[in-house]
């Protein structure tokens, strides 16, 4: 079973809540790094990522002496990384998505790929959780490929916590597909709220059963509470404002184990959004 | 000849945009015939990525040999150049005071790009 923990907001602790909840299932368990910009979740467990694939993705490469500047390869591409002049067209590797639709379209064979490394794929053994994260090189803008790379190591059979980037865009996109179940970690705030709407609209497009999560409960008001309700989305966590649970997290210690009180909680949530994938699936 | 202004506006009184890609308009002036033309730009300022190499194809298409804007980023530099259009940079207010510069030869073409991508 895959459980995605995502949030349209940055910063409301997916983190946080993928780490411990991970480890709080007490057996073998697979955590994915899917925010492969900033991967952060191998801080809480404490061990040295090894490498375990180079992700390259196919470039075009234009032949300039059989390229005659019809500019189909450029009119073809949907993300501009072509631009046909009356000579060989530009490339532009870095907007490239590696779709291959500009070679199949040149009527003179004139486009090979190149392979183009985007970033890594690592892995950290801690204990039971096997942590697969990816990690973007610096500069490049597009991480799907990267994240659907990461997602390839996943194992059938195996519970698998999968730390989604934050927003809505590209990345949480290929980062959800074919999930289980998503946990939507948002802050009881007018900017949670805002944020959540916007994934929840995507969790909804992308046919995906999802439950909330409320981190820091008491510090802002009722209305995510009240806007669930509404929506008859189930809130399957809420983790209380705690300083403690802040400087733990600053520390790179895990809540569970340095809080014990928080072991129940996160074993609990666990239960009910296992309840609540098989509950979906059943129907 | 046909240079091309970034703007806000919609004549040459309008200010100079700064922004290349994502500028809001174009303006195309015609030297030879004292004419202006105008291109919206709207569907750029909204692109999530490549909004200077489309901003560049524009300006391609439109014929013109003179871009005059305020800064110019690295794609849409190698477009330009690779087209063989010029690029003069100015902090010139609205667009017929930076027309005034480039006539009076007080603008130079830019070698390369002066801001990096996602500058603004």
């Amino acid at each position: 079973m895959i459980i995605a923990v995502a949030s349209g907001k940055g910063g409301t602790g997916k983190t946080t809540v993928s780490v411990n909840l991970v480890k709080a299932a007490g057996l073998p368990a697979q955590l994915l790094d899917c925010d492969v910009e900033e991967p952060n979740d191998h801080l809480f467990l404490r061990g040295t990522p090894r490498l375990l694939e180079t992700v390259c993705v196919p470039v075009p490469e234009i032949d300039p002496v059989l390229c005659d500047g019809c500019g189909a390869c450029s009119r073809f591409c949907a993300c501009h990384a072509i631009v046909g002049l009356k000579a060989t067209p530009l490339v532009f590797p870095e907007l490239c998505h590696g779709c291959g639709g500009c070679l199949r379209v040149c009527p003179r064979q004139a486009i090979r790929e190149i392979e183009r490394r985007i970033g890594v794929v690592e892995v950290v053994v801690s204990g039971e959780v096997t942590l697969i994260q990816g990690r973007l090189d610096v500069g490049v803008p597009n991480a799907p490929p990267l994240i659907r790379r990461v997602k390839a190591h996943l194992r059938k059979n195996r519970l698998a916590v999968l730390d989604a980037p934050p927003g809505t865009s590209c990345p949480v996109v290929s980062a959800l597909r074919g999930v289980d179940y998503v946990a939507l970690v948002t802050e009881p705030t007018p900017f949670g709220l805002h944020d959540l709407r916007l994934i929840v609209e995507l969790a909804r497009k992308l046919g995906l059963p999802f439950g909330v999560a409320v981190n820091r409960m008491g510090i802002g008001d009722d209305r995510v509470h009240a806007f669930c309700r509404h929506e008859g989305i189930p809130i399957l966590l809420e983790i209380p404002e705690d300083r403690r649970i802040a400087e733990v997290c600053s520390r790179g210690e895990l809540v569970v184990d340095a809080l014990p009180e928080y072991r129940g909680i996160f074993a609990g949530f666990l239960d009910r959004l296992v309840q609540q994938a098989e509950g979906t699936a059943a129907r | 000849m046909k240079i091309v202004f970034t703007t806000s506006g919609n004549s040459l009184e309008a200010p100079l945009e700064g922004r290349f890609g994502r500028a809001p308009r174009y303006l195309i002036y015609d030297q030879d015939h004292d004419t202006v033309e105008i291109l919206d730009n709207r569907q750029n300022v909204e692109a999530t990525q490549g909004a200077g190499i489309q901003a560049a194809e524009a300006v391609v298409r439109s014929g013109a040999k003179a871009l005059v804007t305020g800064h110019c980023g690295p794609k849409a530099f190698r477009v330009l150049a690779a087209a063989g259009i010029q690029v003069f940079t100015t902090d010139a207010a609205t667009v017929s005071a930076a027309l005034e510069a480039f006539r009076a030869g007080d603008l130079r073409p830019t070698k390369s790009a002066d801001v990096e991508g996602h500058w603004a």
